[in-house]
């Protein structure tokens, strides 16, 4: 259960990596840019991958009457991201900290994994959400105002995984580094539940089994 | 049984034809080895070249930037010309560039670049070119690859051994061809001898921001300082330069001033001359030349006129100048990677006089000398010379060398490139070019580590090499290979206004520096706008100064009235794109002059002085864009006399 409770206490630290590093990154390549601009999806806002791939982004977008990209003051999600994973970090370290006090069993952990796999869902239906809006809800004056070959008007949601060709640009949307640190966290929390579960079912074995051979002795 | 053996036969003949289709091939044998040739040159679609190549654009007084070994060009750099393309000594921050002691001059003759050292090898920081007509020296910057500064040069007439650098650019040494009254005044021609002098001027480079500033001039005898190359290595420290018309005749040169049997190298301790200065040494003299710095951050250039130089006698500083007679009016002055040798190239000769570095300090130290003129010694010809190269070609120009010990030398009267091997003097190969090549250049070719793996040829006559084009036409080049024992052409290609002088480096010493955008956050041009929102338009007398932004595809403001005739308008259009090669251009309709270029952060002033009363349309002059064509604006020109106030919009 030592063991256990250990990787129970390290796997929310994962999470940390997020205040440095990008949850999801989007890049945008196209003939005239061999070099592509890119966005990287941070919790507290979005950067561009180089200095100024924002600003480039929003001037092409301004052709098919895209909103600018939304700055971590416009969304209250960048600021309640942080505190939710602030929370969930906490919250993770104190659960593997009372498993290593035997105070709580694993299953905790596999409740805290459960807990932030709903909010990770959440959080995705959320950012799905808002690449809809920013993908559809276009500027009735736009430039240039492209239809679907069946006469619906083209939308341009940025696809929340893998890769799509939007007119001139390859579109390519993945996890980053810092979802990744996140998704190693939440697996060493699994590992955390499935070791303590055994080492917590063995334990009261192990006790009567002693009792046992006390017992033959005499 | 029969049938069988026709068809044998049939099959054996068969074969002869296809075998016998051999010895023809071998004119396609050719044809491999000029695919061989080819794949030596070609580079693919998307990939790069291996080395630059800064290409002088002599009488286009440009500098032109190409590919090795593909011989593609890339940009055309303005340097002395106007250049309407980009609005270069148009717009009024470049046109003090080209201001001069004379007034602004729109041209000049380039000829000799030099990229920038340290200790002795490339460094990419600059290059440096001359002009030569109006003596000027130019630095452009190897991360902009723009002009940033033009200083003139005094006393100096043919800036022609210029612009070289010493091996840690301390110097920029500009020498001239002309000699010239100095100070200039009204004498007759024919009291040339003994009267006219040799300015020779070493302009320090700044180790920070290479800025440039005329430390001193040694006032040299009136002969004509042809060429020039610095010492390095163990001759650092020195500058050598060919002479001719040591005669001093003032007409009819072409006869006059080839008398002499020998003319002269001239040798420059620099170092000792430079101590001689800082320690309070030279005569400060009056004159009158033009120092123009363009700033990175203003855009923009800004025009001092200097009145003094310090002058130096060099008979005032012993053991500082030595002659060392080369035959046949030598052209070419160049010194080996390892600074030891000296090339003179006799260009009314068949041989180069090659001349040792350490024999020329031996003679020195043990004063042998052959009498002096104005007062230098004169160092025996037998005691400097190290060796003579017995060419066969006939009038030898220019050598660069590989690193391996060998040097190439152009010939332009019997038009061909002879490889030679250093210290044996023997000629090793020797390769035809077309026609009657000037100079040579082999990337790092003077300097101590040359990249021995092309050589370019350019040529003064092109003749049948491409399609005609009429009686004027660009200049050819040929590449060759010299990675062997023998050089091979690989590629021949036209040039832009005729080039003297290269210089050529690796492409990766400079492709990570090269800048894709100015910084809009750090413009401090005084007319910029940083925001579309402060896009204005001012009124101050008859000068209307429009403040104006362009993000594609529009400009800000588009609609402007209130401008009448009479009025001088100015247009500072300040480019708010942030993304590499979006340039945004302008030009007005019957506007006295050309367009401008403005880069991505930058901002560009252009003048107009409406003449008419109208609604005058500009335009963005730069695809940029898919709307490119939409952007675009009108300004009304009232009666000057008019009562209507200035105003301006956008989407309004």
């Amino acid at each position: 259960m030592k063991k256990a409770s250990f990787l129970m206490m390290i796997g929310p630290l994962f999470l940390l990596g997020l205040y440095f590093f990008p949850l999801w990154n989007i890049m945008l390549g196209a003939p005239q840019y061999p070099e592509p601009l890119g966005m990287n999806i941070h919790i507290d806002g979005i950067q561009g991958v180089n200095e100024f791939d924002i600003q480039n982004i929003d001037g092409l977008n301004h052709y098919i009457g895209m909103k600018t990209l939304p700055k971590s003051e416009d969304m209250w999600e960048f600021s309640t991201f942080p505190l939710i994973i602030g929370g969930m970090v906490a919250l993770g370290v104190l659960v593997g900290l009372l498993g290593y006090f035997k105070i709580l069993s694993p299953n905790w952990f596999v409740g805290w994994f459960i807990l932030m796999s709903i909010l990770g869902v959440l959080g995705m239906y959320d950012f799905n959400a808002w690449m809809v809006d920013y993908g559809t809800n276009l500027d009735p004056n736009a430039i240039m105002k492209l239809a679907n070959p069946d006469g619906t008007p083209m939308t341009y949601k940025p696809p929340l995984f893998g890769h799509v060709k939007m007119l001139n640009f390859d579109v390519t949307s993945l996890p980053s580094s810092g979802a990744w640190m996140m998704f190693t966290g939440m697996m060493l929390t699994v590992l955390a539940f499935l070791l303590g579960r055994k080492t917590w079912k063995s334990k009261p074995k192990q006790a009567k089994l002693q009792t046992m051979k006390v017992k033959v002795k005499k | 049984m029969r049938k069988l053996n026709y068809f044998f036969g049939t099959l054996m003949g068969l074969t002869l034809l296809l075998f016998g289709c051999k010895p023809g091939g071998d004119g396609s044998g050719n044809g491999a080895l000029a695919s061989s040739a080819a794949e030596k040159v070609y580079v693919a679609p998307g990939e790069q070249d291996e080395f630059y190549a800064f290409l002088s654009g002599g009488y286009s007084g440009n500098l032109t930037v190409y590919g090795l070994p593909s011989g593609r060009m890339f940009k055309e750099i303005p340097v002395f010309s106007q250049f309407p393309t980009s609005g270069y000594g148009y717009s009024e921050e470049t046109k003090p560039m080209l201001n001069t002691s004379h007034g602004f001059i729109p041209w000049d003759d380039l000829h000799h670049p030099d990229i920038s050292q340290t200790n002795g090898e490339l460094d990419g920081r600059w290059i440096f070119v001359n002009g030569n007509n109006t003596p000027r020296i130019a630095r452009i910057s190897l991360s902009t690859f723009e002009t940033e500064e033009i200083i003139e040069i005094p006393n100096s007439a043919g800036n022609h051994s210029s612009a070289f650098i010493t091996e840690n650019t301390e110097y920029v040494i500009a020498g001239t061809r002309f000699a010239v009254p100095v100070p200039q005044r009204d004498m007759p021609i024919n009291e040339y001898k003994g009267n006219f002098k040799g300015a020779l001027s070493f302009i320090s480079v700044n180790p920070e921001d290479g800025r440039l500033d005329l430390k001193f001039q040694v006032m040299m005898p009136g002969f004509n300082y042809d060429l020039s190359h610095p010492g390095r290595g163990k001759s650092h420290g020195w500058h050598f330069f060919s002479t001719y018309n040591t005669e001093e005749a003032n007409s009819l040169m072409e006869v006059n001033s080839s008398q002499n049997d020998k003319d002269f190298i001239a040798a420059i301790n620099w170092k000792k001359i430079e101590e001689f200065v800082n320690n309070g040494g030279g005569t400060k003299m009056a004159t009158n030349y033009a120092h123009n710095v363009y700033n990175e951050e203003t855009h923009t250039g800004t025009s001092t006129m200097v009145k003094e130089v310090l002058t130096v006698d060099p008979t005032e500083v012993p053991g500082a100048v030595f002659f060392l007679p080369t035959p046949k009016s030598p052209h070419g002055c160049d010194v080996d990677p390892s600074g030891e040798y000296i090339i003179g190239a006799g260009k009314l000769s068949a041989d180069l006089t090659v001349h040792s570095f350490t024999k020329m300090l031996e003679a020195i130290e043990a004063e042998k000398f052959d009498g002096e003129a104005y007062g230098i010694p004169i160092l025996k010809f037998e005691d400097v010379m190290a060796g003579v190269v017995k060419s066969g070609g006939l009038g030898p120009l220019h050598t660069e060398f590989d690193s391996s010990g060998n040097a190439y030398t152009t010939f332009f009267i019997s038009s061909e490139v002879v490889k030679w091997k250093l210290e044996t003097w023997e000629v090793v190969d020797r390769k035809p070019t077309f026609y009657s090549v000037g100079h040579l250049m082999i990337p790092g070719g003077n300097s101590r580590k040359p990249f021995g793996k092309y050589v370019v040829a350019m040529n003064k006559i092109t003749k049948d090499r491409y399609l005609p084009t009429g009686p004027e036409m660009e200049h050819s080049a040929q590449i060759y290979d010299i990675s062997g024992e023998k050089m091979e052409l690989i590629y021949d290609f036209p040039t832009h206004g005729e080039p003297h002088y290269a210089a050529g480096c690796p492409a990766d010493l400079l492709r990570a520096n090269s800048k894709k955008i100015y910084r809009l956050d750090e413009n401090k041009h005084p007319y910029a706008v940083t925001s579309p929102d402060q896009a204005r338009v001012e009124r101050n007398g008859n000068e209307v100064h429009i403040y104006m932004s362009t993000i594609r595809s529009h400009f800000t403001p588009d609609n402007i009235e209130g401008v009448k005739v009479g009025d001088k308008v100015y247009f500072h259009i300040t480019n708010h794109e942030q993304d590499f090669d979006v340039p945004h251009g302008f030009s007005m309709l019957g506007q006295n002059t050309s367009e401008i270029l403005v880069m991505p952060g930058q901002t560009k002033t252009s003048v107009w002085e409406p003449k008419q009363v109208g609604v005058w349309p500009f335009y963005c002059t730069d695809f940029c864009s898919a709307l490119h064509q939409e952007m675009q604006g009108y300004v009304r020109v009232s009666p000057a006399n008019a009562n209507i106030d200035l105003s301006w919009s956008l989407g309004e």
